[in-house]
């Protein structure tokens, strides 16, 4: 389990958050969703490390950590694939790097390009296929970490609806199929419904917890459930109104 | 061939033809101005003269080169590791590009002496500075994101020198390796003026004193050529390993 209590962080006078708490269950799948410029990217960032958090403490699996880089896997709304290396060097690239072991990797990594549609694009450069191809390479890359906490940042806003639809089921399949551990943030509330077990809703700057939503119901879920559409518009109404408070 | 080849092509042929003309029209002495076609024949029937020359040349840019990247390559590497590093060494890189080429020259001559050594040093003192700079800015332009998840993969700084930073600077690289081996022929040239036994700068001091100011050109000419053959080899071995691009 995921256990981040009293966590805070400032520049100067800008309080991003404080006392922020949040947990992610073991092989949860959490999401947060908030305006834009609430502070998310940097709760991320400081759970990763790029920057030092101010004070709190980040607890995995029963233990204290500074930041959870040598911990958790991360994916970004950038696939940040290298353009000099074909895909599957890509997605073998924490392999290399040692965040994961060598044994077997490159056959699990095979199966991994054939389960997700990649098969027959091994050799080719990330810049000779589609943006929903990268995303999935950047998918199994992620899968290569080895590491049972995931951290997803946005990893479907860039792409096209059909696209984002098709890979929405390959990250359940990260939670059902891999048992990750899952923390999401998300603009788009029909995302955050369809593949969350948990919905934080947070505020505008200082970025705080507003609601909580468990979301029960079995995966694949479809929108048109009327309790999800109740939520729906519960979350539309609440990020409508900090907008307006903005 | 494509536009630009031929508007180059088209550009030069002007210029040669505009040259030609004056020199015909206004009976211009060979002495103070050849015409290029005078030039031209002279590039290639006193070849016998001045290949050996060019190939001494030649052999002090390539060496001043290797040299430069040999010193440029670990020094971009080490100020990128540690800036304070950068900072110290900062102050020194200007400096060396603030004191003219030809102040430095006549000294290297003492201390180095009359053989190749002095001019590689020339041409690899002119390269260096474009070749240091540019790679450090091109480790250095390597993107956050890419630099977080490396660290996040736990890899070391050789294992993100090899994979990221690296091939993230190589398109930096070979654009200072262009400009280096552009001026390079500047530098072995000087010191070939200042004090030699070989070479095209030697040759051209020779016949310039001689009046004989179509070989003058003649070793322009051939100069230019291999100037021109070093940047088209870079930009060669560019496309070759900047594929992605």
């Amino acid at each position: 389990m995921l256990d981040v209590t009293g966590l805070t962080k400032k520049f100067d006078d800008l309080t991003v958050f404080e006392r922020f708490d949040i947990t992610v269950p073991r092989r949860g799948f959490t999401v947060i969703i908030g305006p834009s410029g609430c502070g998310k990217s940097t709760l991320f960032d400081v759970l990763t490390g790029v920057v030092p958090r101010d004070d709190g403490v980040i607890s995995w699996q029963g233990k204290s950590f500074d930041h959870l880089g040598g911990q958790a896997a991360y994916m970004q709304q950038k696939d940040l694939l290298l353009p000099w290396l074909p895909l599957m060097d890509n997605a073998l690239l924490p392999v290399k790097m040692g965040a994961a072991g060598m044994a077997n990797s490159r056959g699990k990594a095979v199966a991994l390009f054939k389960r997700l549609g990649l098969r027959g694009f091994e050799s080719y450069l990330p810049g000779k296929v589609s943006g929903g191809m990268r995303q999935r390479c950047a998918l199994v890359r992620t899968l290569m970490f080895e590491r049972e906490l995931v951290l997803l940042d946005e990893p479907l806003s860039a792409l096209d609806a059909i696209t984002r639809s098709r890979l929405q089921s390959l990250l359940l399949m990260l939670q059902s199929e891999f048992g990750k551990s899952i923390l999401m943030i998300t603009h788009d509330i029909e995302e955050a419904i369809l593949l969350g077990d948990q919905l934080l809703v947070v505020s505008p700057l200082p970025m705080g917890v507003q609601e909580q939503y468990a979301l029960n119901q079995p995966k694949p879920r479809e929108i048109d459930d009327p309790t999800l559409l109740k939520i729906k518009a519960h979350v539309l109404s609440r990020l409508k109104e900090n907008a307006i408070h903005e | 061939m494509n536009k630009s080849t031929l508007l180059a092509m088209l550009l030069i042929a002007s210029v040669v033809a505009i040259w030609e003309a004056l020199c015909r029209v206004w009976a211009i002495p060979v002495f103070i101005l050849p015409p290029p076609t005078r030039v031209f024949a002279t590039a290639i029937v006193r070849a016998d003269l001045l290949l050996p020359h060019a190939g001494v040349t030649a052999l002090e840019i390539v060496s001043g080169i290797m040299v430069s990247l040999g010193v440029a390559v670990p020094l971009s590497m080490w100020m990128f590791a540690s800036p304070s590093v950068e900072k110290a060494m900062a102050p020194l890189l200007v400096t060396s590009q603030a004191v003219p080429v030809f102040a430095v020259a006549p000294l290297l001559v003492v201390w180095l002496g009359y053989g190749m050594a002095s001019k590689v040093l020339m041409a690899a003192v002119i390269i260096f500075f474009p070749i240091t700079i540019t790679l450090l800015e091109g480790f250095k332009s390597c993107d956050a994101e890419y630099r977080v998840l490396f660290d996040l993969m736990g890899a070391t700084f050789w294992k993100k020198m090899r994979f990221l930073y690296w091939p993230w600077a190589l398109p930096h690289f070979f654009a200072g390796l262009k400009v280096g081996v552009s001026v390079a022929t500047i530098g072995a040239v000087i010191g070939e003026w200042v004090g030699a036994q070989m070479g095209l700068g030697y040759l051209m001091i020779q016949a310039n004193a001689r009046l004989k100011v179509d070989l003058v050109f003649a070793a322009i000419l051939w100069l230019a050529f291999m100037g021109l053959t070093m940047w088209g080899l870079v930009g060669l071995v560019e496309r070759r390993t900047v594929q992605w691009k």
